[in-house]
């Protein structure tokens, strides 16, 4: 069966997603999990666009920030149905990225790294300016996601829907990076010149990749919004985009099982170093260096082939 | 009418003027190659004609519509696919990968269709993986399908770059120094396979520096010289005209 050879990761993830609530002993590991899927798609969209496009964005927690708000405030204070305040948030984020990346993309290297970082500053700074609407930097509540009079609260509920999201990125996304439109991504981060020749636009495909990742990180911050119930401008400072980038590298650029062992273990790791008391950043630190020291490549790309002989992107 | 037609091309970066008047012919189906010696501008005329720089002044036509000033994305979409001197492989990708990507403007493009993998795509996606296949071998390169180009040898990227050209099906083909380092036995390979792609009705333009390969293989040669036409014509004609032997030995006027 080919769908089995082609998804066979995605089947044990379902699996493992599937028996997970059988282990999990109460809700604060349930929250764990959750705050991981959430990660796992954002980096998931921001590694489309770093690892496989190999374009760099130090402010997609912006566009995290933008949905986050757009959820927040539009059904507060205007009375918007939540999911149409999702969907506004993830179009004001896309349109941002559609407007911004023409002129950013002309830029390479340091200059799109620091493009980008000012994009996501003037975000935070917006955000915590404009008090009477988002509450400043005490943050505001966010009313609960309700489908069809079922609202969705609580732990449990949200640890299906992110299941199934989180299935659902992951096909999507490797399908994307098996396709024409994946293939021209990549080959333009291998030799702009030579995709050129072949008739990929390149500014296009940038464009596209920066706008799509944008979109998804608006409505991941959208359902943050909703899950957590409140939103503070924390969710769209430098750190937490920094926090976003860090999981891609650990993980593995180009990989996208990488972004899913990224996020997963840069969201464990603070809770599972807490028994350092004070010391836990600087053992964070010291083996974020060891990773990078040992596993430049990233987690996922490295064992691959170290175990598996043959490396290949989404494996 | 020519398939290829330059008329009287120039670019000057700063002070130097690197291609200076230059015009020329390329009919259907032939072999047309450029020589010169080092610096004469070669691969900067290859660069204006594939769109990689835009000319001062001059004309370009393919099939009589004139190209000079388009992006190479576009000239891509009118036929024209190019091998570079210095490799251009993606070493991100495998070989068949990297063949694929040639193909790019057959192919349905569509992001939101991609992502939910339409059968379409899907199906199309599979007689691409063919027919790269196909082309690989055509180049001698069938057991090399699986690899990724980055561990590849560098004898196998430059016959994997000509691949990938093919992939676009390409009216006509440019070559940069296909044979640069490599060694007879290799040189000889590619020699064949240009006649090859020639007889499939590719029009192929070279620039080489293997003497040997250039007055084996090209139906017309075009000599060029501080960036100017010093002649043109076929093997024999410019074997024996004595600017050639010039230019290429230096004369003792």
């Amino acid at each position: 069966m080919s769908i089995l050879r082609r998804h066979h990761v995605l089947i044990i993830l379902a699996a493992v997603l599937l028996l997970l609530p059988l282990v999990l002993p109460n809700n604060y590991y349930y929250d764990i999990v959750i705050r991981m899927a959430i990660n796992a798609i954002l980096v998931l969209g921001l590694n489309l666009l770093i690892g496989f496009a190999g374009q760099i964005s130090l402010g997609h927690a912006g566009f995290v920030g933008i949905g986050a708000y757009a959820s927040a405030i539009l059904p507060t204070h205007f009375g918007w149905h939540p999911l149409l305040a999702m969907a506004a948030g993830a179009t004001i984020a896309s349109a941002i990225a559609a407007i911004v990346a023409r002129p950013i993309f002309r830029l390479k290297g340091h200059y799109l790294a620091m493009a980008t970082l000012g994009l996501g500053i003037i975000t935070a700074i917006v955000i915590k300016n404009e008090a009477a609407y988002t509450g400043g930097p005490d943050g505001m509540p966010v009313v609960a996601l309700a489908l069809m009079g079922f609202e969705i609260s609580g732990e449990k509920k949200w640890y299906w829907v992110l299941a199934v999201v989180l299935l659902f990125s992951f096909w999507a996304a490797r399908n994307l990076i098996d396709s024409p439109f994946g293939r021209a991504l990549r080959a333009l981060h291998g030799s702009e010149v030579a995709s050129q020749v072949m008739g990929v636009d390149v500014v296009r495909y940038k464009v596209a990749i920066f706008v799509l990742s944008a979109f998804f990180a608006s409505l991941m911050g959208s359902v943050t919004a909703h899950y957590i119930g409140f939103v503070t401008p924390n969710i769209a400072d430098f750190f937490h985009s920094i926090e976003l980038v860090t999981m891609v590298v650990i993980g593995g650029m180009a990989s996208i099982y990488g972004s899913l062992i990224g996020a997963i273990l840069l969201t464990a790791l603070p809770q599972a170093l807490s028994t350092f008391e004070g010391w836990e950043t600087v053992v964070f630190g010291a083996i974020l260096m060891f990773c990078m020291i040992f596993m430049p490549r990233g987690l996922v790309p490295t064992l691959a082939q170290r175990f598996g002989g043959r490396e290949s992107e989404g494996d | 009418m020519a398939l290829l037609e330059v008329d009287n091309l120039s670019i000057a970066f700063g002070g130097v003027t690197a291609v200076q008047h230059v015009s020329f012919a390329v009919e259907r189906g032939l072999v047309y190659s450029v020589i010169g010696p080092n610096g004469a501008g070669k691969t900067t005329l290859f660069n204006l004609i594939t769109g990689v720089y835009t000319p001062n002044e001059g004309e370009i036509r393919l099939a009589g519509e004139s190209i000079a000033g388009m992006a190479p994305h576009e000239l891509a979409l009118k036929g024209m696919a190019r091998t570079f001197q210095n490799l251009q492989i993606c070493m991100n990708m495998t070989a068949l990968e990297n063949v694929m990507v040639g193909a790019h403007l057959q192919l349905d493009r569509n992001l939101v269709k991609a992502m939910l993998r339409f059968p379409g795509i899907a199906r199309r996606d599979r007689e691409l993986k063919d027919t790269a296949r196909e082309l690989m071998a055509f180049v001698g390169l069938e057991s090399y399908w699986n690899l990724g180009a980055s561990s590849m040898p560098y004898g196998a990227l430059k016959r994997l770059e000509i691949a990938r050209a093919l992939a676009a099906k390409p009216r006509i083909l440019f070559l940069d120094e296909p044979a640069a380092g490599l060694n007879a036995r290799e040189t000889a390979e590619i020699d064949e396979l240009v006649r090859k792609v020639a007889d499939n009705d590719v029009t192929v333009v070279l620039v080489e520096h293997d003497m040997k390969m250039v007055m084996n293989i090209s139906d017309r040669i075009l000599v060029l010289d501080y960036g100017k036409k010093l002649t043109e014509g076929t093997a024999r004609e410019v074997r024996e005209n004595p600017d050639v032997i010039a230019a290429y030995l230096g004369s003792n006027v």
